[in-house]
């Protein structure tokens, strides 16, 4: 590993600094405070550009231009919108379950920050590494769901309880798909620790080292984590043109902000994993042969923040892509799709996987 | 065997028409600044092309005497299917040839009950009405879309038959 | 009634209102769901939102000014409602219109049939979740509208047709633009069968979806494009030719599945059959007066009379009872939406709600024309 923009100098130095001013107790709760507060304002920085980016991909597609009224191409207008949510009044419907109803926010809130609490996006630029990180983020990530289920069941209206349901019913199956997707690399990446996965494709990325199994599960993962995030095809909890808005129908203001906003950090979550998983996180292009060396050392200029938020960026336009370009399943048809083709492929393509492992036939 | 091959060659092409569809909108998404269909509205209002036959708004024409064409024949007020056209006319002694000729006082149209049907220009027979291309016709009030036609001070030019 | 809505399972039936506030009931349309699950049981289409009484108000307006009133029930078939009328009063009057006439009405009902396919198609991708779709068609629906502007003064409420002709002579432009028109829609046509009809997506969610048997076609009345995806030889264009349909080639486009795909295909091909039309009658446009000498007011003789067209969503038919007026005694407009929407509740039992966005679709509803 031959990271040049190492974060952890920095880190590890305002560590040291903190660590000489006071005692260690401090300075842990002083550190998660700080990380506390960069988190979120990452998060809704990344909130803010992702539904920028989100709106102008989309015009794009669509022969628009998109936001260019508020700020230079339309830079300010998120934070205009989300200005504007921020001062409406807050509206609960007068028969909705009113703790119900107000929790489901936080929650669909809450599990984008947790996973994102395990992620290296840079050398060093990781809050926590857990040597159960993978785990963890499946763990936390399917909690999402809850408060979709939760917030369609509060509202107490027709359309968000069936939207509630509907996703309810799709996040479970494709869970499987997931975990199964993950899991597949992890026989290649032998860690369950997030950074090292990351450390283990120093000498080139799993799609390309793991042949085809590892792009079958690349497929199979992109798919299923995008019905997981309930987007593109598979936004049938939402299902505008069916259910009107589904789960937040009834959900105004800052709380929509937050149904809104969660999709987007989902998004970034899952496709940091996909990009952990599949192609080196932050880790440089390397090629695995001999003679590459050279090649390899140049790509290692480019910082690895670039090469991870590029990555990154890459999954994240080919899930708008998906979302921009074709209908929606319907609900029967979602569940055949994950029962019927992606869980059996997905085992198979396990199996293969184990196979080549056990023969050591990948470089 | 088949039904197993049947599976893998619906996956296929399954996939391959999802892959044609992303083809056009990722061939749109990669020329959009060839294919940008919308328009800049209010910033590109000097270089709007409107159609001139474009049905804005009735008005009548003037000249450069402040002469207009009206005789006040009631013709447009009745071909108008929604009541849009009233016109107030008025009586006056022409002290040339000493004969009371009609003339109109006020030519009042209903913009708010107009539907541009175009029925009240093909109506007129002395063509002293027209179809106007504005088309930025909102106002605060709907008083403000009550409109004389006839300017003030215009009378009516010398040729047009009574 | 609570016991009713009691099934075996011990479960219960609930309501859902869809509408009139909706997305993809295009317009006010109500339709109360009874649901199992997501199962429809039942459709009720309550209708009315947008009733502005035309047949009423039509009582009280001269054969001219009716016209403009058609505009306002399908606005998407402008051309071809304004046509209806016009022929009425002409057949009424016996008056032979010349043939340039009838060449310009041709070829604007079929732009206005094009037109109203390609937003259609574009809502059609939009209800089932594709909202790109949405877009390429207006960008396509944007040139006929310009074409439209230029000749008539308007782009969806045209007002063009007369008793007796049309109101303005063609633009100078309008048979370049037109053939123009015709030569970038043909490579943009294409785009449409990648986008949605090959698409996985949409096949799986359209086929053997909503199935109207020929029979039940027949009997329900359902017309156009829908009617003929059943087998259904019903255009009026074939069947009882008007204007300049007798002297061009089309072929009618006859399906035989009546499934949602089915009606989806026929338009399809039907934009086909347009654009045929129009690149066999463009190029020669007979020369002659687009007015035949008509009287100031025109009164129909006493009587009844019947006139019908094929607009974009099947058969249009205006009744007249005469009194010998300026003005009708009585009109009945047989608008094709209002058969096409009794329908509804046949084909969609059974179905999931997101199949009933998809057969509404198909059906090509337009509210203003059901209510009228």
């Amino acid at each position: 590993m031959n990271a040049i923009y190492d974060f952890s100098i920095l880190t590890g130095g305002i560590h040291e600094w903190l660590s000489g001013l006071m005692s260690p107790t401090a300075v842990m709760i002083t550190e998660m405070v700080i990380i506390g507060t960069l988190l979120i304002v990452f998060v809704a920085l990344m909130g803010l550009v992702l539904v920028l980016a989100e709106r102008k991909v989309a015009a794009f597609f669509q022969l628009r231009l998109g936001p260019n009224r508020v700020g230079p191409w339309g830079s300010l207008q998120t934070l205009a919108d989300f200005l504007k949510l921020l001062t409406k009044e807050l509206i609960t419907t007068k028969s909705a379950d009113k703790f119900l109803y107000n929790l489901a926010p936080f929650i669909v809130m809450l599990t984008p920050f947790l996973a994102l609490g395990v992620i290296p996006f840079a050398p060093g630029l990781q809050i926590m590494d857990m040597n159960i990180g993978v785990f963890f983020i499946t763990a936390v990530s399917s909690m999402g769901v809850l408060g979709i289920l939760i917030g369609g069941w509060a509202s107490n209206n027709k359309y968000s309880l069936i939207g509630g349901m509907r996703s309810a019913a799709m996040v479970v199956s494709y869970e499987l798909s997931v975990t199964l997707a993950i899991m597949t690399m992890v026989i290649m990446t032998e860690s369950l620790s997030l950074s090292e996965i990351v450390a283990s494709q120093s000498d080139g990325w799993w799609i390309i080292k793991g042949h085809i199994p590892a792009l079958i599960a690349f497929l199979l993962y992109l798919t299923a984590s995008t019905a997981e995030t309930n987007r593109g095809p598979f936004d049938l909890a939402e299902a505008e043109s069916e259910l009107t808005a589904g789960f937040h129908t009834e959900y105004g203001g800052i709380k929509f902000a937050f149904f809104f906003l969660s999709e987007f950090v989902n998004m970034l979550v899952v496709a940091s994993i996909a990009t952990i998983l599949f192609f080196g996180g932050w880790m440089p292009f390397h090629l695995p042969f001999e003679w590459a060396v050279g090649f390899n050392h140049i790509m290692d200029f480019i910082p690895g923040i670039v090469w991870g938020f590029g990555k990154v960026t890459f999954v994240i336009f080919l899930m708008m892509w998906f979302r921009w370009t074709f209908p929606r399943l319907r609900i029967d048809q979602i569940l055949n799709l994950e029962w019927k083709y992606l869980l059996p492929m997905n085992l198979v393509n396990f199996l293969l996987m184990a196979l080549i492992a056990l023969s050591g036939f990948y470089l | 065997m088949s039904t197993i091959i049947a599976y893998f060659k619906g996956i296929g092409q399954g996939l391959n028409t999802l892959w044609t569809g992303m083809k056009v909108t990722g061939y749109y998404f990669f020329h959009a600044r060839k294919e940008i269909i919308t328009m800049q509205y209010p910033d590109n209002r000097d270089t709007l092309k409107i159609p001139e036959r474009f049905r804005g708004r009735v008005v009548m024409l003037h000249d450069q005497n402040n002469e207009h064409a009206c005789n006040g024949c009631t013709m447009c007020e009745m071909a108008c299917p929604n009541g849009s056209i009233k016109i107030i006319t008025d009586k006056i002694l022409n002290p040339e040839t000493g004969k009371v000729v009609r003339i109109i006082d006020k030519h009042i149209y209903h913009f708010s009950m107009c539907t541009l049907c175009n029925l009240c220009v093909q109506a007129c027979p002395s063509n002293a009405l027209a179809m106007d291309n504005s088309y930025e016709n909102s106002v605060y009030d709907r008083s403000e879309l009550t409109f004389v036609l006839n300017q003030p001070g215009s009378k009516i030019r010398d040729n047009v038959k009574d | 009634m609570q016991a009713e809505l009691i099934s075996k399972d011990g479960t219960q039936e609930y309501f859902v209102n869809m509408g009139p506030q909706h997305p993809s009931t295009h317009g006010v349309l109500r339709l109360v769901l009874t649901l199992d699950g997501e199962i429809i049981q039942r459709v009720e289409p309550h209708i009315g939102y947008v009733h502005r009484s035309i047949e009423k108000m039509a009582e009280f307006d001269t054969y001219k000014q009716i016209i403009h009133l058609t505009d306002r029930m399908d606005y998407l078939s402008a051309h071809m409602n304004n046509e209806a009328v016009a022929l009425l009063v002409e057949n009424a009057l016996q008056i032979e219109v010349s043939d340039r006439v009838k060449v310009i009405r041709t070829i604007m009902s079929e732009l206005t049939r094009l037109a109203s396919h390609q937003l259609w198609w574009g809502v059609m991708g939009m209800d089932m979740g594709a909202i790109t779709t949405f877009l390429y068609a207006f960008r396509d629906r944007e040139m006929i509208n310009d074409i439209m502007e230029e000749t008539t003064g308007a782009r969806l409420t045209m007002n063009y047709n007369t008793p007796g002709g049309v109101m303005f002579d063609l633009h100078p432009s309008f048979q370049k633009q037109v053939k123009e028109f015709i030569k970038i829609f043909k490579t943009k046509l294409p785009e449409y069968d990648e986008l949605l009809s090959g698409n996985i997506i949409f096949t799986e969610r359209t086929k053997g979806i909503g199935k109207l048997s020929l029979a039940d076609a027949i009997s329900f009345g359902v017309t156009g494009p829908s009617g003929r995806a059943s087998g259904f030889a019903c255009d009026v264009r074939k069947t009882n030719p008007y204007s300049a349909y007798d002297r061009v080639n089309f072929n009618e486009i006859l399906l035989v599945e009546g499934d949602a795909y089915a009606r989806y295909k026929a338009r399809i091909f039907e934009m086909w059959e347009s654009i045929s039309i129009i690149d066999q009658l463009i190029d020669n446009i007979p020369e002659g007066a687009i007015m035949a000498p008509m009287k100031a007011i025109v009164k129909l003789p006493k009587g009844e009379f019947y006139q019908r067209v094929e607009t974009a969503r099947g058969e249009l038919g205006v009744f007249v009872v005469s009194d010998g007026n300026k003005t009708p005694y009585r009109v009945k407009f047989r608008s094709p939406g209002f058969s096409n929407l009794s329908v509804l509740d046949h084909i969609s039992r059974g179905h999931k709600i997101a199949d009933l966005v998809a057969i509404m679709s198909t059906l090509d509803l337009v509210i203003p024309d059901i209510d009228r």
